[in-house]
């Protein structure tokens, strides 16, 4: 059984089709990668799978059991975490407490706050936030708030989690530490899902990848056999793989 | 170290809390007619001002629904006038208000913005209108009597609601549904992708913070003798906690009150010394102080402290 399954995942809006007919699964412990041109569909389809918006067309399972039409809480509680490509933070609360929120709400067993603030503080260590705990989260770096949302998801306790773009507008160095990062989440047992454009981190952690092209799936496979692809190489001519 | 200084607040807060109670529990034994029906004017708008502050906050969602659950507890005093104790009136407004605010916020609170402080708004103007229409078809009348409370029977009445009001706000804020509303405040969608139940949690709120408005409509329903849907669901009720809520800070409790009583006060004076310029002086009061103090008189007078102090910068 797969960890998560989808099967003619699809998503209009309007006469735009964003999503058509994607069959995709994930397995317990690996790195899946969803890479594709801007506008591909890929925000879109972590959308689908952490229920921000419901498929036109298709369903999607988590451990066995249909998952389509439940809401975003619930699906979080069950085990799926995600971030977000344009940064959603609680601009406002200390960062401690953005992570406190994931720990207190979203694990899916009731917790004490004071239980939720040592599990916030363990995962702020594990992301290497802990000098900015009681900082407004809005006054952080972009680097230090994508680090903040994936704490917040990890605080959680997801067994699949769901990273879009975490890399993008880094600067090299931050690139190399967001790559070490994502290695202690799967040395963890944590399944990840990850949207990104810095092909050199994609091509070096990802077990297996997802090309997507204007929604439709085009290409499928390991690093070396997606960056041989005739269709890959088609969509992404004039970019070194 | 940081939970015993925790402990001591709240214990220095509570011991605050039962002085100023019994202070004015005890002030109509001392002092005029006058300052006591001041302060009953002043508790209701305390009540209804820290009600608001209760919901719309931390979450940001501007309610303009408060006249119609005021005046739901008007309606339900006049109905239920002579024939149950005051007490148990005023509970079943608190118990109506509740009931109709979930109806309410479950259809209501999809909206966002603008759409939903207009939705609320439309809400009063409803509600009105349906009453009126009830009034003049089934039962045929216009209005209704109430039986009234002696003047010290709605001061007790509604001082134990002011503190019920606080001590339900304060509840509310250091328990996990307040992390809940700011994180909603902050970013909805993130906090329902990080598990919170963003619908049910903004319901209950609301539907919440309306039991002490309905019953504060009942208390105050029993200073007249007649009611009519424009007394009971004045536009002006839904209004005015908002300013009050502004004009003394939203950053914690003391600010809420505060606006209430200061505006209460000031609205007072100016109405028995410049009953003509009422209104104009009141208006230039308001602007100047929404343009010139974000975080309301209270966010100015620490402002002001801290400068004293020599600088030093807001706690988050
Ligand atoms: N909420 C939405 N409403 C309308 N169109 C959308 C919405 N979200 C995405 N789209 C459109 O769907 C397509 C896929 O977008 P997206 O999934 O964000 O692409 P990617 O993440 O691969 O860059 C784009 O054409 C985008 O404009
Ligand atoms: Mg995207």
């Amino acid at each position: 059984m797969h960890l998560l399954e989808g099967e003619g995942v699809s998503r209009n809006f309007g006469g735009l089709v964003a999503v058509a007919g994607v069959d995709f699964y994930v397995d317990q412990g690996e790195i899946l990668g969803l890479i594709g041109p801007n506008g591909a569909g890929k925000t879109t389809l972590f959308n689908l799978i952490s229920a921000a918006l419901p498929p036109s067309a298709g369903t999607i399972s988590y451990e066995g059991s249909p998952i389509t039409g439940l809401p975003p809480y619930k699906i979080c509680r069950l085990g799926i975490a995600r971030t977000f490509q344009t940064v959603k933070i609680f601009a406002h609360l200390p960062t401690v407490r953005n992570v406190m929120v994931g720990s207190l709400f979203g694990t899916g067993s009731r917790s004490s706050a004071t239980e939720a603030l040592r599990i916030a503080d363990e995962e702020l260590e594990f992301v290497e936030l802990s000098s900015l705990r009681d900082v407004p989260a809005g006054d952080l770096t972009l680097a230090s708030q994508k680090r903040l949302e994936v704490a917040r998801a990890l605080a959680t306790q997801p067994k699949l989690l769901l990273l879009d773009e975490i890399m993008a507008g880094l600067t090299r160095n931050e690139v190399e530490e967001a790559m070490d990062l994502i290695a202690r989440i799967r040395a963890r047992g944590i399944t990840v899902v990850m949207i990104e454009h810095v092909m050199h981190a994609i091509m070096g952690i990802c077990d297996r990848i997802i090309v997507l092209d204007f929604g439709v799936k085009i290409a499928e496979g390991t690093p070396a056999e997606v960056a041989a692809d005739k269709k890959v190489i088609e969509v992404y001519l004039g970019e070194e793989i | 170290m940081k939970a015993i200084q925790m402990t001591r607040d709240k214990s220095v807060t509570l011991g605050l809390l039962i002085v100023a109670f019994l202070i004015l529990a005890l002030l109509p034994q001392f002092t005029s007619g006058y300052l006591v029906t001041l302060l009953i004017d002043i508790l209701k708008f305390a009540v209804l001002t820290v009600a608001w502050v209760v919901f719309s906050g931390p979450t940001g969602y501007m309610s303009l629904a408060t006249a119609a659950f005021y005046g739901l507890g008007f309606y339900i005093a006049a109905v239920f006038s002579g024939t149950v104790p005051f007490p148990l009136l005023i509970m079943l407004a608190g118990a109506s208000a509740f009931v109709v605010a979930l109806g309410v916020g479950a259809l209501t609170l999809r909206l966002r913005g603008v759409y939903f402080a207009i939705f609320t708004f439309a809400l009063v103007l409803l509600v009105q209108n349906v009453v009126l229409e009830v009034e003049r078809v089934v039962t045929q009348t216009r209005g209704r009597f109430v039986e009234t409370v002696s003047t010290e029977g709605v001061y007790y009445a509604i001082l134990i609601v002011f503190f019920l009001t606080i001590l339900a706000a304060m509840l509310i804020r250091r328990s996990r549904y307040g992390l809940a509303l700011q994180s909603i405040g902050e970013y909805e969608e993130a906090a329902a992708h990080s598990g919170i139940n963003v619908v049910w949690t903004k319901v209950l709120t609301f539907a919440t913070s309306a039991v002490f408005m309905g019953m504060a409509g009942a208390i105050i329903a029993t200073r007249r003798t007649y009611i009519d849907p424009y007394i009971a669901f004045n536009l002006n009720t839904s209004f005015l906690p908002v300013l009050m809520a502004m004009f003394g800070g939203m950053g914690n409790l003391v600010g809420p009150v505060l606006g209430a009583a200061l505006f209460t006060y000031i609205g007072e004076i100016l109405l028995t010394r410049f009953p003509d310029l009422y209104m104009l002086i009141f208006g230039v009061v308001l602007i100047v102080s929404i343009l010139f103090m974000p975080n309301g008189v209270l966010g100015l007078a620490q402002g002001v402290w801290r400068k004293m102090r020599g600088g030093g910068h807001a706690p988050s």
